[in-house]
Formats: structure tokens, C-alpha cells, sequence
């Protein structure tokens, strides 16, 4: 280790470990999970802290560690492990253990923040908007879809890999304070809430079941001519609808209207909690979908659907 | 109807990005609405695919890899429905039911494939430990990207099997099933969607935003309220309800009493 000047690791390095970040589960596998690409990532740094054969080969081997966390969440950490390897290289005591230390200690709090944040709220709320979207058949909907998660994703690795990078050791700290909680409740709010609407618009339950028939009284129901209609007829009958008037003489209750008046979607809330609760008692979601595809068929050979 | 030589090609480029994808989860082309779409505009089908791909992303809405848990896998069940759909040339809500029927079905298999590839994975990474070893910055990112390529393939490879099975074939499949079991389908197709949500609620449900829950489901019917606007509400929710509890401190239950007393709080921040 001869040191003559510093060597740092300007903002075209931190870029490009930015943008291999986004390669962190290529290598996924079931024994050290994300090591693979949180080396990769790491590469362009280590190259230049580490220009000796030997240093480069010890820095390879002590990231092909075990490592799993959120995908985006790795970024904070890649930041607070750049700062640490720059010192490191620039002479400063920090051994392996501490620099393990630190990501072991980082990746399961944040991993926790990603999880609701990303894939319960930001997706979810996303996708559903992409999807009423595209009920029409709409470019809008992929494009939308797209466009504002990569924007969202893409400025989130890069800020918090620079916070990371900034604040080095000191982001360790941080997290332990409150402000993660605070962004998991929020997020799980605003998820929970949504959820709640999801559930009731877009769960498709219906009861064509009739409950009952009833006769209506003469007058309460449109009399429809029996010859040809011409324009000042239509116009009444039209005018008897929009009053309010039944088209048939006979009222049918299905056991869908019933339900709605308690509530609309009463039905889609307790299937949903139906599905939470099976799901509790691991069952494994794939055995509920066809399940559900099953009652699906049978209810309409039976008739209640 | 049948693909010619550019399609197949289009269609192999968006099943790998697909199963790619599945595994990074970064730029999302494995999500329906992203690879229905693709696989519509390779195809000339854009439309249809994009209606396809909005259906299936209501299903796929909870599909997440959580830690080393692996979900039902949306990159296979989003490519092998647009084929399909695309291959029998039914783009009514009926054609678009099987498709998702049969989209679910392979759902699985995209679960024992994408773990039998994660388990591959174990094998190539230790090639790239002996390459760390010798201090081989070449080597460690090849491997990096042998794996890689073995989860595109993954995808890319069930995708060119069904494009190389005759649409006739495809076709009298499909067109063979009763009509009790695709109305059926369409009936369960409207269930499934709970599947995802309970997926999604049992990962975020506290005591604490259960309220929050109830609250959006008794406004949903109120169809004025878009989602933009349904989320503007919930973020100002969640906005107000931190700053309260914030506010009072760590007091224990939530309510009337938080803003009675400003100096405590003060003190309480201190």
C-alpha cells in the first residue's frame, strides 16, 4: 500500500454502480441469494480503489458474501458501502467484519421498507390505474405504466445511493431512529386504504338469483304499443322511463340487489377475507385461484351465478 | 392466426426481457400490462393485448417476491396469454378468459421453473467465487451474466414452444371448451382478483390501519371519486394521521385528547 495521493471515487463511478445496480438478483440463487450481483454492481468502484491483483481478489471475495435485500433498498447501502471502501482503500482501519457488519445490519430494516412501499402501495396503486386504463384498449396504459414507475425507481436508486454514499456510516444511525417506521405506517395507510377501494370496484361478484316477482299495478310499468311506434310516442314512453317508471310488468329482486342495499360489494369483502384467511393457513395461493375458478363453473351450472 | 419470422423473433426479444425481468424486478416488462403489450405491438395486435394485459394485471396486482419467497410468476403467465390469445384469434371477453385460464395454469410452472433456475444459480455462482479468487473482474460479471440469461431463457424458451404449436391446434383446443366451463371461467375470473388483494392486506394489515381499509372500501361506491383522486385522499389520510400521532408523542391510543395540550407536546419532543 503506497500512498501517495487519495484515491476517490468521482460521480461517473458512482453512476455506473448505480446502473448495475439494477442487475442485483440476475444471479438470485437459493445459497447466498443476491451476492452475485451486489459484487457486480460493485465492480467499477473496487477496479479503481483496487488496481493491485491480490487487494482486487480479497475485495471480490469478501462481497460474494450472503446478501438479500429489497432490490431498490440495496442502493442506500451500496452508497454507505462505497464510502466505507473508499476509506478502506485510502489506508483507513475498517476490517471486513465491520464492513459485513454494516450491510447484514442495514438490509433486513430496509428490506422492510421496500416490501410495503414498492410492491404493496406503489405497484398496486400503479398497475390498477394502468389497468382502468387499458379497459379500452388505450397505448395510455403500458405507456403510463412504464413511464412513471422507472421515474419513480430510477431518481430512488440514485438519491438514496447518494445518501448513502454522503452520509456513510452515519445512515446506520439514521435508520435506527424513527423515520422508518414513519414510511412503512404511512405507506401501509395509504396502501390499506386503497385496498379497500380495489376491493369493492373491481371484484366482480354477482347474484342473478332472482329472490322474488312481483306483479306491478297498472300505471307503475310502461305499457308498451303493440303497433308501430312514431316519434311522439317514443317521446312519452322515454319521458314515463326517466320518471321513474318500470320497462317490464313485473318487479324481479335478484339476491344481488338485496346485497346491495346493505352495502355494494359486501360480497367481494368477505371473499377477500375468505382468500386472507386461507392464505394464513398457507395454502398456497395457485390452489385458491383454481378453486375459486371451480366455484366459478359450478355456481353458474347450479345457477347462483 | 400464424407468426411470420420478424414476430417470432419480436416475440422471443419479449419473453426474454420478460423472464429477465421476473428476476430483477427493475424496469417491470414482466408485468402484464408491460409484456401483454409488447407482445401486442410485435404482433400487430396492440389493442386487444393491452385490454388482455389490464385484465391480467388486476390478478397480478400481489404477485411479489418477498425475501426468498417466490410468487406465482407474472413473466410467464403475461407471455404464454398473449400467445395464446393472439394464436386463436378470439378477442372477445370469452377468448379473453382463456387465455387468463390458461395464463393462471402456467403460473405455476413459472414457479418450479424460476426455482429450478434460482437453484442453477447456486452452481454458476461459484464459478464466479473461482474467478473472484484469481481477482478476475471479467470473470465474476460473465457469470453474473451466464445466470442472467439462464432466467430470460426461462421464459423464452415455453414462449417459442407455443408459438411453434399450429394455431389450428390452439384453435380446436380452445374452440372445443363448453360453453358452461368459459362462462364459468369468466364468473371465477371475477373472483381470483380477491386472491391478490388478500395477498397484499395480509402483508400490510395492523390493529392500527385497519380502519383505513374500511374507510376506502365504504367511498369506493362513490363513483365521482377516480383512483387519482381516491389516492389524494389516502395520502392526505395518512399524512394527517402521522402528524397527529406524531404529535402527541408515543401516547398509547389514538383520539380525541392529541391536541389538548400543545406544551406537553412540546415537552413530549423533547
Amino acid at each position: 500500500m503506497t500512498e501517495e495521493k487519495r484515491i476517490t471515487l468521482s460521480k461517473a463511478d458512482r453512476r455506473k454502480v448505480m446502473i448495475r445496480s439494477q442487475f442485483l438478483q440476475g444471479s438470485w440463487n437459493y445459497e447466498r441469494m443476491q451476492n452475485g450481483g451486489w459484487t457486480y454492481s460493485l465492480i467499477p468502484a473496487l477496479k479503481k480503489l483496487y488496481p493491485q491483483k491480490d487487494e482486487a481478489a480479497a475485495a471480490l471475495q469478501r462481497h460474494m458474501e450472503f446478501f438479500n435485500t429489497h432490490p431498490y433498498l440495496a442502493s442506500p447501502i451500496l452508497g454507505v458501502t462505497l464510502a466505507l471502501e473508499e476509506e478502506r482503500a485510502n489506508g483507513a482501519e475498517i476490517d471486513d467484519a465491520a464492513l459485513q457488519g454494516v450491510k447484514v445490519g442495514m438490509m433486513g430494516p430496509l428490506a422492510g421498507i421496500g416490501d410495503p412501499v414498492f410492491w404493496f402501495t406503489v405497484r398496486p396503486i400503479l398497475g390498477a390505474i394502468a389497468a382502468s386504463l387499458a379497459t379500452g384498449g388505450s397505448i395510455i396504459a403500458p405507456l403510463f405504466f412504464f413511464i412513471s414507475w422507472n421515474i419513480i425507481r430510477v431518481a430512488f436508486l440514485w438519491y438514496t445511493q447518494e445518501l448513502g454514499y454522503k452520509s456513510g456510516s452515519e445512515i446506520t444511525k439514521d435508520l435506527s431512529g424513527g423515520l422508518l417506521q414513519t414510511i412503512t405506517k404511512g405507506a401501509s395507510i395509504l396502501g390499506m386504504f386503497i385496498m379497500g377501494i380495489l376491493v369493492q370496484r373491481w371484484t366482480s361478484i354477482n347474484f342473478p338469483m332472482e329472490v322474488s316477482r312481483v306483479p306491478l299495478s297498472e300505471g307503475a310499468y310502461v305499457n308498451f304499443p303493440d303497433g308501430p311506434v312514431d316519434g311522439g310516442k317514443l317521446q312519452e314512453i322515454l319521458g314515463q322511463v326517466a320518471s321513474g317508471m318500470s320497462i317490464s310488468p313485473e318487479k324481479v329482486t335478484t339476491l344481488q340487489d338485496n346485497l346491495d342495499q346493505l352495502i355494494p360489494g359486501f360480497a367481494a369483502l368477505l371473499l377477500t377475507f375468505a382468500c386472507m384467511w386461507l392464505l394464513k393457513k398457507n395454502v398456497n395461493p395457485i390452489i385458491i385461484i383454481f378453486g375459486l375458478f371451480a366455484i366459478g363453473i359450478l355456481g353458474h351450472l347450479v345457477g347462483i351465478f | 392466426m400464424d407468426f411470420n419470422i420478424l414476430m417470432v423473433i419480436g416475440v422471443l426479444i419479449v419473453a426474454f426481457l420478460a423472464g429477465m425481468e421476473g428476476i430483477l424486478d427493475q424496469f417491470q416488462f414482466h408485468q402484464p400490462i408491460i409484456a401483454c403489450s409488447l407482445i401486442g405491438l410485435v404482433t400487430g395486435n396492440l389493442a386487444e393485448c393491452i385490454i388482455l394485459g389490464g385484465a391480467l394485471q388486476l390478478i397480478a396486482l400481489g404477485w411479489a417476491n418477498i425475501g426468498a419467497a417466490v410468487a406465482p410468476d407474472a413473466a410467464l403467465a403475461a407471455v404464454a396469454s398473449a400467445i395464446i390469445f393472439v394464436k386463436a384469434g378470439n378477442f372477445t371477453p370469452d377468448g379473453r378468459n382463456v387465455a387468463i385460464a390458461a395464463a393462471i395454469t402456467l403460473a405455476t410452472v413459472g414457479l418450479v421453473l424460476t426455482m429450478i433456475v434460482r437453484t442453477l444459480s447456486v452452481v454458476i455462482v461459484h464459478r464466479a467465487d473461482a474467478a473472484a479468487a484469481k481477482g478476475d473482474f471479467r470473470g465474476v460479471e460473465f457469470w453474473h451474466y451466464v445466470a442472467l440469461a439462464c432466467q430470460g431463457l426461462r421464459i423464452a424458451l415455453p414462449a417459442g414452444a407455443l408459438l411453434f404449436i399450429p394455431s389450428a391446434t390452439v384453435q380446436a383446443a380452445l374452440g372445443s371448451l363448453p360453453d358452461w366451463f368459459t362462462s364459468g371461467m369468466t364468473i371465477g375470473g371475477g373472483f381470483v382478483v380477491a386472491v391478490g388483494y388478500a395477498m397484499v392486506i395480509n402483508l400490510m394489515a395492523t390493529k392500527e390501519v385497519w380502519p383505513f381499509f374500511f374507510l376506502g372500501f365504504a367511498l369506493a361506491p362513490l363513483s365521482e371519486l377516480t383512483l387519482i383522486a381516491t389516492g389524494m385522499i389516502g395520502l392526505c389520510l395518512a399524512i394527517i394521521y402521522l402528524n397527529l400521532t406524531r404529535n402527541k408523542g408515543n401516547g398509547g391510543d389514538s383520539g380525541a385528547q392529541s391536541s389538548g395540550d400543545p406544551l406537553g407536546d412540546i415537552l413530549n419532543d423533547y
